[in-house]
């Protein structure tokens, strides 16, 4: 058996389980705290079940689609069906020194809470049993191939573009996904008449702050060592989610609003989103500028959207969207190899080329999430229908759908 | 017998509370209420998001009491609500046809001493 490094191990399966914990409970407190209080219970479902339902799918068929022996550079063919041949052994191919299977578990939590994210799009509305479907067929013919071409031996990855831990793969992905689901969905019923306020804003600020706690499982993991890169990538997340936070803060504040704890912590988010491609390629100080650009560039994005009119409920256009495309040119900007040997320099340090190179690795994943996202709920909403009817909708989604409640007072 | 019903601003519950029962008020029913009046609303941004609250939280409070106590209890509401802001309430008093203390079947005033 070849030679496991425990160190290297226990960090990959430690840092699964962080990032588990960015699904469950992180995301859903996260999104539960910001819709009504009678879709408190739905919203949390939608990322309970998507643990279900990926969880098994990665085992049957999801992995070997996308770290699978490849084909054409598209896609991961169906040697390792139900984790053939997948066991406790290395694959020096993927990652040397850790099980196969510690790498696998690794990527099934990437691949779980991506779909999660794409929900704040079209809160409050989705018809239960059509979100099940979507959510297969979206993480088979987008995720996988996605994942695939930036990580698993595809065609992105070997053009050069440097995604260190997923910020085309989850947040561009799931943005512009997002994006394709709020139009083909629609606006919520009353949707710029009735006031829809968050319902539990603590809810939402824990949910922000275990995301940015499992965020180093995300980034530092992505590591795939208990390494230099490791620590690089922990302090890189942490700064820019620092300064994402305060820039948020103040640029509301500036502007002629009040600081605001939701402003605050969606800015946190905001700088995790921006630092994921960067983190293991840019220095700290790097990171702040990352940071900050991230949290400008989402404050805007997410005033711009209430003008454009499209109801992305819980901003995962402006967030994950936008902050995956601006930390994926940024890493374009700000990469050094005096970070990373095994990156590449970015424009800042003497490699326009870069910039290039990321440009069209963020508008082949933007094209594509779009289109296909478009295709899969175009056929979803001729078949089994999206939404709610109007009295559902109106009696909410733990009501209508799952026949309880989240608060009986 | 008469009734008071006072709306209030929230944060003076507990002055009005001390202030009717030194004057002999022995007993309250307290509601949380949403209303407007000249007051109006205010705004509430989230993300950007601008909305007008309407309906502002108040505390309803209602007593019943003799007669002769009337004008102390009023006294001492508008003592201890009274901010001088806009938005400090009402009071409305109606009369009380009867009154009846369940456990003792006792009537009138008997029922709300």
């Amino acid at each position: 058996m070849a030679q496991i490094n425990s160190g290297d191990t226990a960090w990959i399966l430690t840092c699964s389980a962080l990032v588990l914990m960015m699904t469950i409970p992180g995301l859903f407190l996260f999104y539960g705290g910001l819709v009504r209080s009678k879709n408190v219970l739905g919203t949390i479902m939608q990322s309970l079940v998507v643990v279900g339902l990926i969880s098994i799918m990665w085992v049957l068929w999801g992995y070997t689609l996308a770290f699978g022996p490849d084909v054409g550079g598209l896609i991961g063919n169906l040697d390792w069906f139900a984790l053939n041949g997948v066991g406790a052994e290395p694959n020096p191919d993927l990652v040397a020194g850790v099980p196969h299977l510690a790498f696998m578990v690794f990527q099934m939590m990437f691949a779980i809470i991506t779909p999660a994210l794409i929900t704040g799009a079209f809160a409050e509305r989705a018809k239960f049993s059509t979100f099940i479907v979507f959510v297969l067929l979206w993480s088979t013919f987008i995720y996988a191939p996605l994942c695939h071409w930036v990580w698993g031996g595809g065609w992105m990855g070997a053009m050069g573009a440097l995604d260190f831990a997923g910020g085309t793969v989850v947040h561009i992905s799931s943005g512009i996904s997002a994006l394709a689901a709020a139009m083909v969905y629609g606006a919520r019923r009353g949707y710029g008449r009735d006031a829809m306020m968050p319902h539990n804003l603590p809810f939402s600020v824990i949910g922000a702050s275990l995301l940015w706690v499992g965020w180093f499982g995300f980034n530092a993991g992505s590591a795939l060592a208990a390494d230099g890169l490791a620590a690089v990538a922990f302090v890189t997340t942490n700064t820019a989610a620092a300064a994402a936070a305060l820039a948020w803060m103040f640029t509301e504040w500036a502007t002629g609003g009040k600081p605001t704890l939701l402003g605050a912590a969606t800015g946190a988010v905001a700088g995790l989103v921006s630092i994921t491609p960067a983190a293991g390629f840019v220095s700290p100080v790097s990171a702040i500028f990352i940071g900050v650009g991230g949290g400008v560039l989402c404050y805007a994005a997410c005033n711009l959207k209430a003008r454009l009119g499209y109801d992305d409920s819980l901003d995962v256009v402006g967030v994950h969207g936008v902050g995956g495309i601006w930390g994926a040119l940024a890493t374009g900007l700000f990469a050094s190899t005096l970070v990373n040997s095994g990156g590449a320099d970015g424009l800042f340090f003497g490699n326009p080329g870069q910039l290039w190179i990321q440009f069209v690795g963020v508008a082949a994943t933007m094209v594509f999430a779009f289109v296909g996202t478009l295709v899969i709920l175009g056929i979803l909403n001729a078949t089994m229908g999206l939404r709610l009817t109007d009295d559902e909708e109106q009696m909410g989604l733990d009501l209508s759908q799952h026949e309880e409640r989240g608060y009986t007072w | 017998m008469k009734k008071i019903e006072a709306i209030i601003k929230p944060f003076r519950l507990d002055e009005v509370k001390q202030a009717l029962t030194a004057v002999g008020v022995s007993g309250m029913t307290v509601s949380e209420v949403k209303g407007f009046g000249r007051q109006k609303g205010h705004t509430e941004l989230y993300r950007g998001a601008e909305y007008t609250v309407d309906f502002l939280p108040k505390v309803k409070i209602e007593v019943l009491l003799p007669e002769e106590l009337l004008s102390s209890a009023v006294d001492a509401i508008l003592e201890s609500a009274q901010t001088g802001k806009i938005g400090d309430g009402k009071i409305f008093v109606t009369t009380v046809d009867e009154v009846i203390r369940i456990r003792t079947n006792e009537r009138g005033d008997e029922a709300i001493r």
